[in-house]
């Protein structure tokens, strides 16, 4: 049976792609500390090395544009292609997929009563390459499968926190109930507090992130309680994308162990949190 | 006109992207979106109005966008994550933009982003557990 062997949780801004791409950026006092705090989480993967990823992201105007937008989208491909955001960011080779896995989840998921948008083909933007390449870019071949599931966080109405927490808890079972000997890993992108847009630009809110942080090992209710509205005046309009969180830890054990806690800010407009979980046994 | 009230509307020089939003800037977003490709990209500098009124772009818009007035874009319903796609190639970084919408210098945007984050490592060492190379 498939098995969930952990959680991680990673930011997704795209100048991380470009910092990466650079080995003097990367090495520079403004990006070491945040780099650095990724060597334990890259350790574990090596070690643990986990067949599939599951990457929960929001797309940012690249598979999805505002003609249709899925609350929930999960990717059913065996392959995935990055693309030109119009950002200049250098794009990638292709992604593996697991379309047999995907189907399997899709299936369970709406069997749990969650309406999963289904995506045979779907551009993967920086949302998901920036973490999967924090994860795995030092080697020459990614060594796992990937599996995109998109949270819409651009045009509200977006589901609750409560929601995407409830959607990991369907995910969990979704997984476990997969027959194949499969290590699972699941990835939560996305925030911390930022606001890119608007007079209120530039805030970043490190207390309200490091209670993000203690409230997604912790204590999740507290966090997927909060409306949107909340969230948004607290961690910036864009940094509602912590709702992403949720949803992986959704799918871990309600008691868990923090493997590794990392936090960084600013990098560019945001506070950067870095949480590695393991269910708890006993 | 029905469109409801939101209580984040109340949130300061916050403009929250809803449907209201999206419907009213459709055109707009969806010529931002075509930036994705960069022969659009390059039509567009090559000739920014003629590029423009092939979308359904209303007057004030068209002239925000002329004009290069983020924060007005922004107001008449541009997508922050679409507009990036205009700023970003033309060397708009988004702390550039950050200060554009408050009409201040980037140095002093990133000062501010600088000052939000100070004192963060002795939080994280009063937390405690925090990895903190």
């Amino acid at each position: 049976m498939a098995e969930i062997v952990g959680g991680i949780t990673s930011s997704h801004i795209p100048s991380v792609g470009n910092a990466l791409a650079d080995d003097e950026a990367r090495n520079s006092p403004y990006w070491k500390r945040f780099f650095d705090g990724y060597e334990p989480v890259k350790e574990w993967l090596r070690k643990v090395d986990p067949d599939v990823a599951i990457v929960v992201y929001n797309d940012h105007g690249l598979n999805f544009f505002l003609d249709t937008v899925p609350t929930f989208a999960l990717g059913c491909a065996d392959r995935y292609s990055n693309a030109d955001e119009g950002w200049d960011l250098p794009q990638l080779v292709d992604v593996e997929g697991d379309a047999e896995f995907s189907w399997h989840l899709a299936e369970s998921l709406i069997g749990q009563d969650f309406d999963m948008a289904t995506c045979q083909e779907m551009l993967v933007d920086h949302g998901f390459v920036v973490p999967m390449q924090l994860m795995w870019g030092d080697l020459p071949k990614w060594p796992v499968k990937a599996i995109p599931l998109a949270v819409n966080t651009v045009q509200h109405p977006l589901a609750s926190a409560r929601r995407c927490y409830a959607l990991g808890r369907a995910l969990r079972k979704a997984i476990e109930s997969y027959p194949e000997d499969l290590k699972v890993v699941v990835l939560g992108t996305g925030g911390m507090s930022h606001q890119l847009q608007g007079e209120r630009a530039g805030l970043i809110d490190v207390d309200f992130d490091l209670q993000c942080m203690d409230s997604v090992i912790n204590d999740p209710d507290w966090l997927a309680s909060m409306s949107n509205t909340e969230i948004i005046e607290k961690a910036g309009t864009e940094g509602v994308e912590i709702i992403m969180w949720l949803v992986m830890r959704g799918a871990l054990h309600s008691n868990v162990n923090a493997v590794h806690k990392h936090y960084h800010a600013p990098i560019s407009n945001t506070g950067a949190g870095v949480l590695l979980l393991e269910n708890a046994t006993g | 006109m029905n469109w409801k009230r939101h209580d984040y509307e109340d949130i300061p020089g916050t403009y929250v992207f809803d449907g209201k939003t999206s419907h009213s800037a459709y055109g707009l977003n969806k010529m931002l979106f075509s930036f994705n490709r960069e022969e659009k990209r390059q039509e567009f500098d090559e000739d920014e109005g003629a590029y423009a009124a092939k979308y359904e772009l209303t007057d004030e818009q068209k002239e925000a966008l002329l004009g290069g007035d983020f924060l007005q874009l922004l107001r008449l319903g541009a997508n922050i994550y679409y507009l990036a796609k205009l700023a970003i190639p033309r060397g708009v970084s988004v702390q550039d933009a950050g200060a554009a919408f408050q009409g201040i210098t980037t140095e002093e945007f990133k000062e501010g982003l600088l000052k939000r984050s100070e004192g963060f490592q002795d939080r994280l060492e009063e937390e405690g557990g925090y990895w903190n190379g």
